[in-house]
Formats: C-alpha cells, structure tokens, sequence
C-alpha cells in the first residue's frame, strides 16, 4: 500500500472527529435558530408555534439523534438544508469556494514571489544595508494589521488615483477575467503582503543557515558561482522551513479571511462562516467547519508531498 | 621542480577587528609542483585557516587576510597574488587549479541533488563538459576513485552511500579538473581506520597518476608519515617547526613537535600494553548471549519485516578493576552493546548480569561528545548533584565534600564548583563527566570513545587519569573505541567487533600481537604509523555486510576456537 492511500484512509478518521467537536461546541452557544432568525419577535411564538418550527429544524430531537441523522446524511454527501439561506448546505460553500480559492492562491503567489527573493537577498548581504532595509520591512509588514494595509491600499490606488475598483458586486473569473482580477488584486495584495513579511523572514533565515552549511562551502571550492551557488545549490536547501510556513497559511488562508473579505465586500467562506455562526445556523456552520477542515489535510498532504519533492532523503528513504 | 605556491607572511584573523582578532600570525612555505605538504596541529592551531586561505575559501567563513602574500603559479605560467586576486578570478581558480576535500563527507555533498549532478557540475565548470559528454566524463571519475557500478552511482544521492563512498565521491569531484594542487583538510577523520586507509593509499595513487601537488592538514602526525615530502607543525597559529619529513620526524627541534610525536598514540602491536592490574577475580559484569536487533517496520500497520542485528550473540565478562576495551568500527555494534548493559537500549535477548558491589548502581558511563553530554544550563555544582538526585539522596554538605574531592582527584580545582561548562575547555569538560560518573561510587564505568574527540596531548592526559582512577578506587572499564594506539595503552583485555558480533577477545598482547581473525588483522594492519611509514598499502575495497536479516532469520551459532590462553577466536566460514 503506498503512502498516498495510507493518508488518504486517515482523512475520514480526523473528519468524524472534527464533526464531532463542531457540532457539540456550537450547540453550547446559548440561543438557537429559531431566536436567531426571529429576534425578538421569538418572544411572541405561543408554545405551539414554537414546538412545530423546532420539529421542522430537526431540534426538538435529543442532540445525539440529531447527530446520528446529519451523520447519516453526510454519507449520502447531503450536508442539510442552510437555515438561512434555505439551500443545500454544499451548494452554499461551493458558491462561495471559488472565491476563497481564488484569492488563497493570488495572495500565496505574491507572498512567494516577494518573500522567497528578498529573503534570499537579505540572506546574501547580511548585515549590510541593505539586508537591514529588507529586515525592517518584513518586520513592519508583518506587525501591521491587514486592514491597514487593505484601507491605505483602497485610499490610493481606488479612491485617489482611481486605477482599481474599491468596491462593487463580485464578477467570478471565468466570466469576467479582467474585472475578476482588478476587483481581486487589491485584497490578493493586502494578504499577501503581510505573508510575504513571514516568508521573508523565514527564506533569510534558512538561508543563513544553509549558506554556511558544509556543501555550500564544497560548491564554492569548485569554482561555482555565486549565483549557482545561491540559487542551485542552497534555495532548494532552504524552501522546507518556507513550504512548512506556506502549507499553514494557506489552510488558513482556504478557511476564508474574514476582515479583508469585509473591507472588501468580497462574498468568500470567511464571512459566510460567521454569519452562520451568528445565526446559529448549525447546519451550515457544520458544513462549512468540515470543508475547511478538509481543506487542511488535502494541504498537508500537498505539503509533504512537496517535501518529498524537494528532499530525496525524505524521498527515498534512509538515514 | 618549480614552484607552485608561496606562502610569505600569512596573517589571517576573524570578526569585525580581524587585525587584533589573528588566528594565523606570519605563516610562510613553499610548495614545488608534484610534492605533498602536511600541516600537522592541534584543534586551534590554524592549521585549516591556512589551507583555506590558499584558495580564499576563508573569505566566506568570516575571515580575512590581514597581511601577507599568497603567490600561485598558474598552469599558463603567469604568477597570481591570491590575496589581491577578486572574486571572478578566484572563480576560475577554484575547481580548475586547486581543488579541495573536506573533512566530513557526511555533509559535504549536497543532499538535494545526485553525486552524478554534482561531479557533471565540476565538469562544467572547469572543462565546459555538458549533457552526455559531462555524464561520460562522471562515470569515468568514478571508476577512477574505484566506485564499482559507477553509471548506477551516478544516479544515487549523497544519504544513499556511505561514508568511504562520498570521500571518493568527493575525490572524483576534485579530479574533474586535474588540478595541480589538492588540498585535503583532515580528509580521513571521520571515517573508520580501514577505510581511511583505502582513502589515502587513492591519494597516494592519484597523486602519482596526475602529478598533482598537495596540502594535506591532519592533527594525526602518524598518518601523514606515509604519503609527505615535507612537513610543517602549527601550533597557535605559528609554524613552530618545518622541514623535510624524515628529518622532522626522526630529529625533531621543536619541544611542541616532540611533545606531538611522543603524545600521538603510537600501535605497537601489543608490545606496550599495561603490564598493572588485570585480576582474576569472579567477573563483576557478566553479558550472556546479548542481542539488540531494532525491528525494520513498513506499511500502514508497521508490519515488521526484517530486523537490523544491531548486537547479535554477544557475550564476555567483565572482571573488577580490569579494562575490556571493544574495539571495531562504526556499525559494529559496539556502542550499542554499551548502551544495552546500562539498560539505555532493550535487549531483544540475552543475560546483562551486573553485581551491585559498593552502591546500588554499579554501572556509569562516560560519552564520547564532551561539549553534547552536559547541560549548558547547570553549573558544575549541578551537573555533579544530578546522579546523586537521580539515586534518591540529598544534596548535603556530604555530598560537596564528595564533589569538591573527586574535582581534584580528576585535576580540577574546587572554585569548578560554581562555573558552566562552555568555560571549560574539551579536556576539562571530559573530566567533568569522569567526576560526574564516579559520583556514585561505580564499579563499572563504561567509556564510550570517552577519548576520541580530543586532541592529542589533552587525550594522552585523560589517558593516564584514567588509569591512575582505575588503580585507586579498583574500577573496571569497558572501554568502546575504534583506536587501536587508544586501546594498545589502556586495555587489559580485547574483544573485537565486527557486524554485531565480536570475532576475537581475549588480554591486549595476544590480541594486537598476534592476531588471528582476518578482520582483526585487517584493522590492525590499517592502524597508521610513524614506524611502518615506508609500507605500501593497496586499495582494498571490502565493503561491510548489511545488518537486516529478514524477520525470523537466527545467526548459526557461533564456533570459537581457542588460540592460546584467554584468547578466542570466532571461526571464520570460508566461502
């Protein structure tokens, strides 16, 4: 049996347990759907009116049997009906995924594409000038909040100089690709940038350990370059440590960001997340928990099949 | 002859004031083209800041030339000053005319890309060799470095070959240029005593076959002895003595030379082993039939289907006040064996018999890293008190009484007490840990290469505390090394190591004097020495055997044959 397989058998495992817990832990909030949709309004329900709305929700049952039912349902692939939305549960996420995925991946490629060199020039010149410059931005990159940077990047780019939309409703990519992208690019940037801080600081100091490594100094003694010796023999050295950092946030990342999609009035997982929650409504708080749980172990799967790809000790096997 | 290479001046120092901060002060030699140099010297000595100075390759360890001139006859004739040179020039210095092996081979190849990438590499880059031309080029390297099935090898990565294996790696490296001068920085330190021997009898071979000059830096004078022409001793950072070999060797000037030749342990096939103690008393420790085999576990269940025989068959004993030294190489199973009688590893099978003779923890152990196996976090004080914790007692006036005691008895003084152990040097920190393993009053004491991380003179010193604590509290040891000269001077007894299981025990002289099993002759005959310098080795190429039998597999047991009084030897299947 190969490895794959083997992971892939223990996903249903960390799932039922992660149903488990979600579905409990919301159950303690005190207030149900019921008083959530209806407000105070809740209060005017005679007992009766009460009692048949709860049976049409499935919450007159004890808590167990409703978990048994949505259990059941779950084999089916039927995650329930969205108390809010009164659609499937699956057809609300997957609306909203492509969204999340979308901005996920743009942020992760513009944290990579800055972090890794600048680390990595950092790294080359430490302690010089210019290596304090890099390190000093990391550090205010990744000390300031996202929605600092989202609000001063909509002021200049949207509102003062008008080269990117700040607002409007959301045009998915595959209808509209450059609309998607400038409506895209501005929450992409704010994410990523404070990503690119992180990575940044990690690829530096990868670097710095690598380049003193034993290797390094034996490429040197062959007459390789500078540039060989950076970007051949030690980056590919050094890219665990950030493939580690980067499979973190970018399950993070699929969760949904909830400010930056406020700030930028972006329908993704983030805020459909807490508007279910503050609506109690269970079914797609479940729902969605579990999609983004999923979505975590396909990227650590995605993060060790890399390691494997970076490093043949891990490939192959051995000491 | 002409001249490859002047040094005149060398003066290279460290960190931000590298002027004040010298570690080489005003180092000069020459070197004719086709000759060898060896530069001799203790850890600090600066012998490896001058060889790295050679081809500049300091410059990206921190360090820097501060004054002085490096002058190298290139191969077109022209003159360059190496400490003037600039970066791209130093390029195409490296690899095509100096080429250079390290000394840990363990990590000296890249572990990310195949050894047959990396010596296409030096193709490249020195001779402009590409594609099937440069794969070409590598396979014949390593045929060179007599690396059998080279086209498969070239396929490996570093982790997939052992130790011998990527020291010829990097030696087939070196050669992509013909370079006329190698330096090799302690190219055999790491590796067991047969295979540095097949390491530097491929040196003296290709020496001869390229006509290549060559530095050679070692702190183990007896292993220069046979392949120098010229020798120069470094002692902080100063060439205390230089000159031709035989004469330095055989008429030293110096005291620190002659302080060097007399403190390197010298082999003398059991002609100075200890004539003291020994006893023939009831054993104290006695290992019936040990084996330690650590299951080779795989798929989604960890199914076992094999074993590695880490430790299989063992036995001995252990008498007290007597030293059993086991000796053999890395992946013999010695250290294991030592782990499994203090219980730190389980064996799989076996009688670990120890008499609780003064205390109730008759058996102690020292380790080989004495910068590894203590505490930065404790002070002395603390460092002592944690075996006496670990046993239940209180840490009273008493017990100071006992560390302050055994610190002078291990040439410490008493103000020890309150400092840390990165204030003391290697030497001193490996007398910590002696005193730390007597604070309980063991029987036994179990060394493991307790020795084999210092430096000469300091291990010759630990040496004789050894014995002179053997002598007064009546220790017995069990001594793991794999240096023959170490075990010749403290050993009363031997057992011989090889693939898990010993193959010769029995005292010191029968042993390192007439030894009777192939492999024990094989050791011996590797053991480098200043006496058998003119002896010619060949390249032997006898790799070890795998460890993992398959799940079930029992080893047939052993035959032994007696070869003289207390002397055995395993009898060797001829096949």
């Amino acid at each position: 049996m190969n490895y794959l397989t083997q992971r892939l058998l223990t996903f249903p495992l960390v799932l039922l347990g992660v149903s488990l817990l979600v579905f409990f832990a919301i159950r303690l909030v005190p207030g149900d759907a019921i008083i959530a949709m209806l407000g105070t309004e809740a209060g005017l329900l005679t007992e009766a009116q009460r009692a048949s709305l709860a049976a049409y929700f499935g919450l007159d049952q004890p808590i167990v049997v409703q978990y048994g039912r949505w259990l059941a349902g779950l084999f089916e692939g039927n995650l329930g009906i969205s108390v809010t939305y009164g659609k499937p549960v699956l057809e609300v996420i997957l609306a909203r995924f492509p969204l999340t995925l979308e901005l996920s991946l743009l942020s992760m490629l513009i944290s990579l594409a800055v972090g890794i060199p600048a680390g990595v020039f950092a790294a080359t010149r430490v302690d010089r000038p210019s290596d304090l410059v890099v390190r000093l931005f990391a550090m205010l990159g990744q000390s300031t909040p996202s929605f600092v940077v989202g609000l001063v990047l909509i002021y200049f780019l949207s509102v003062t100089f008008r080269m990117l939309p700040a607002m409007g409703s959301f045009t998915p990519l595959f209808v509209d690709p450059i609309g998607n992208l400038s409506q895209m690019i501005l929450p992409s940037i704010t994410l990523g940038l404070s990503f690119a801080a992180a990575v940044t600081r990690i690829s530096r100091s990868a670097m710095l350990d690598v380049l003193s490594d034993d290797y390094v100094r034996t490429a040197r003694s062959k007459g390789a370059s500078q540039r060989d010796v950076v970007w051949k023999h030690a980056l590919p050295n050094a890219l665990i440590p950030v493939v580690t950092l980067s499979g973190v946030e970018f399950g993070y990342l699929l969760g949904g960001a909830v400010i930056v999609e406020q700030i930028f009035a972006l329908p993704g997982l983030g805020r459909l997340t807490l508007d279910a929650i503050s609506q109690r409504d269970y079914p797609l708080v479940q729902g969605a928990v579990l999609f983004i749980a999923l979505n975590f172990l396909v990227v650590n799967l995605l993060v060790d099949l890399a390691y494997a790809a970076l490093d043949p000790r891990i490939r192959l096997g051995g000491k | 002859m002409s001249t490859l290479l002047e040094v005149r001046d060398l003066h290279v120092g460290f960190g931000r004031e590298p002027r004040d901060n010298e570690v080489v002060k005003g180092v000069s030699f020459g070197l004719e083209a086709g000759k060898t140099l060896a530069i001799v010297g203790e850890s600090g000595s600066g012998k490896s800041v001058t060889a790295l100075s050679v081809n500049r390759l300091v410059d990206f360890g921190g360090g820097r030339i501060t004054k002085g001139k490096i002058t190298l006859q290139r191969a077109d004739g022209a003159a360059i000053d190496i400490t003037a040179a600039d970066e791209p020039a130093l390029q195409r210095i490296r690899g095509r005319e100096i080429g250079m092996i390290f000394q840990e081979p363990m990590t000296s190849l890249n572990p990310v890309h195949t050894v047959g990438a990396q010596i296409e590499e030096a193709f490249r880059l020195n001779r402009g060799l590409v594609g099937a031309a440069a794969t070409r080029a590598a396979r014949e390297a390593l045929e060179r470095v007599r690396i059998p099935d080279a086209a498969q090898r070239l396929r490996y990565y570093p982790h997939q070959l052992s130790g011998g294996m990527r020291q010829r790696v990097m030696i087939a490296m070196v050669l992509a240029s013909n370079p006329r001068l190698l330096i090799a920085d302690e190219p055999t330190t790491a590796l067991d005593v047969t295979v540095q021997a097949q390491i530097m009898a491929l040196l003296a071979e290709l020496r001869e076959e390229l006509g290549m000059a060559m530095i050679f830096i070692t702190h183990d004078i007896g292993l220069v002895a046979g392949i120098a022409d010229d020798i120069m001793v470094m002692q902080h950072g100063v060439a205390v003595e230089q000159g031709k070999l035989d004469s330095v060797l055989d008429n030293p000037q110096h005291d620190y030379t002659r302080h060097l030749l007399k403190a390197v342990p010298h082999f003398t096939s059991g002609s100075a082993v200890r004539s003291d103690g020994g006893s023939h008393a009831a054993p104290i420790v006695t290992v019936d039939n040990l084996a330690v085999r650590f299951p080779v576990l795989k798929g989604l269940f960890r199914r076992k289907t094999g074993a590695v025989h880490a430790v299989d068959g063992v036995d001995f004993e252990l008498r007290p006040g007597e030293t059993l030294a086991i000796v053999g190489e890395s992946g013999s199973g010695k250290s294991t064996t030592a782990r499994a009688i203090l219980g730190l590893v389980k064996a799989t099978r076996g009688r670990i018999e120890a008499k609780a003779g003064r205390s109730g923890r008759p058996v102690q152990m020292v380790f080989q890293d004495p910068y590894a196996s203590l505490n930065p976090r404790l002070n002395v004080e603390g460092l002592l008190a944690e075996p006496a914790i670990a046993a239940g007692q209180r840490v009273d006036a008493k017990l100071r009484q006992r560390m302050v005691f055994l610190l002078e008895r291990v040439g410490l003084t008493k103000d020890a007490l309150s400092r840390y152990p990165h204030q003391f040097s290697g030497g001193q920190r490996q007398r910590l840990c002696i005193a730390r393993a007597l604070m309980l009053n063991p029987d036994v004491v179990v060394l493991d290469e307790a020795v084999s991380a210092l430096d000469v003179s300091v291990q010759a010193r630990v040496l004789e505390l050894l014995i002179d604590l053997q002598r007064e509290f009546g220790l017995a040891y069990l001594f793991i090394s794999h240096d023959m000269a170490v075990v010749e001077r403290i050993a009363h007894r031997v057992a011989v190591m090889y693939a898990g299981q010993i193959v010769e025990i029995g005292k010191a002289a029968a042993v390192l004097g007439a030894p009777q099993h192939s492999y024990t002759k094989r050791l011996i005959a590797a053991v480098p020495a200043i006496e058998r310098r003119r002896q010619h080795f060949a390249v032997d190429v006898t790799q070890v055997p795998s460890l993992v039998r398959p799940a079930g597999f029992e080893p047939p047991a052993a035959k032994w044959r007696e070869a003289g009084d207390d002397h055995r030897v395993r009898v060797e299947e001829t096949a």
